[in-house]
């Protein structure tokens, strides 16, 4: 069985290599290159494959599901400037992949159970562009 | 990991095959066999799996955008499908015969460092035909 619960923040970030030169960047990461940050509403998808306890017809409790986001990721990451307040994006460009692999390295130790563990994380940076990542990169 | 983009464009087509007669295409393609043809606002979702680079990036947007644009949109966007494109001169253009001709585009044109591994359109929001590698 899977199950999916849903999640959004609102952040700002900048995609560029500070050892780069403006030219450099903004041919790698185009408009989002730009040097005072740009931001998204980033909605999040995390899903979880498991069997169905019978003693409690869940897969997992959807209420310490929503917990564990909200102490991992919404308020870390919500309505905040990714590269300047949230590590490790001080050193490693806030991408939407970059960001959907540290989601799911934040959540997939506190998810695993013995009957549960993390499948997927999707992650829109946009309605028309968001990445999934189901384990390493 | 897996990058998904969302790429629009609108067409008209009509749904008719030669072998078939015209009571036999009224009755196989209902509405859709107008002899005038009809049209959709048709979404479709490309996704491309590759291994995050050193820059922090699946594919460079810019790069997938520009391969999109110029192997598919610009081909259909706008267009009467039957007419227009030869590929649907001796093919019906149902959504499932559209999807194959859009992942054969796409694979002819591909430069970029992920691989291609599904397409999916949707004609209305109703009505979606997905190709995924590997499974069909």
């Amino acid at each position: 069985m899977f199950l999916t619960r849903k999640a959004e923040f609102s952040a700002s970030h900048i995609c560029a290599n500070p050892a780069w030169t403006a030219e450099q960047n903004h041919a790698v990461y185009g408009a989002n290159a730009n040097p005072n940050g740009h931001g998204h509403n980033f909605v999040l998808e995390v899903t979880m494959t498991g069997d169905t306890n019978p003693d409690t017809g869940m897969v997992f409790d959807l209420r310490e599901l929503k917990e564990i986001l909200n102490q991992e990721v919404v308020d870390v990451m919500d309505h905040r400037f990714l590269n300047l307040e949230v590590p490790p994006f001080d050193r490693i460009v806030p991408t939407t992949e970059n960001v959907a692999l540290e989601i799911w390295r934040r959540l997939e130790p506190k998810l695993r159970r013995e009957n549960a563990r993390l499948y997927n994380v999707r992650l829109y940076e946009t309605a028309d562009l968001f990445v999934d990542c189901s384990g390493g990169n | 990991m897996k990058l998904t983009g969302r790429y629009r464009f609108v067409a008209a087509h009509r749904l008719d095959t030669p072998t078939l007669t015209p009571e036999q295409n009224r009755r196989l393609y209902g509405k859709c066999n107008n002899p005038y043809g009809h049209g959709h606002d048709y979404i479709v979702d490309i996704t491309i799996e590759g291994a995050v680079d050193s820059d922090g990036l699946i594919a460079s947007r810019e790069q997938m955008d520009a391969l999109v644009k110029n192997a598919v949109l610009q081909r259909v966007d706008h267009k009467n499908l039957n007419v227009d494109l030869a590929e649907f001169h001796s093919a019906v253009p149902t959504t499932e015969n559209l999807a194959t001709v859009i992942r054969a585009w796409l694979e002819e044109a591909w430069t970029l460092p992920a691989k291609l591994v599904a397409v999916r359109i949707s004609e209305t929001e109703r009505n979606t035909f997905i190709w995924e590698a590997g499974k069909v």
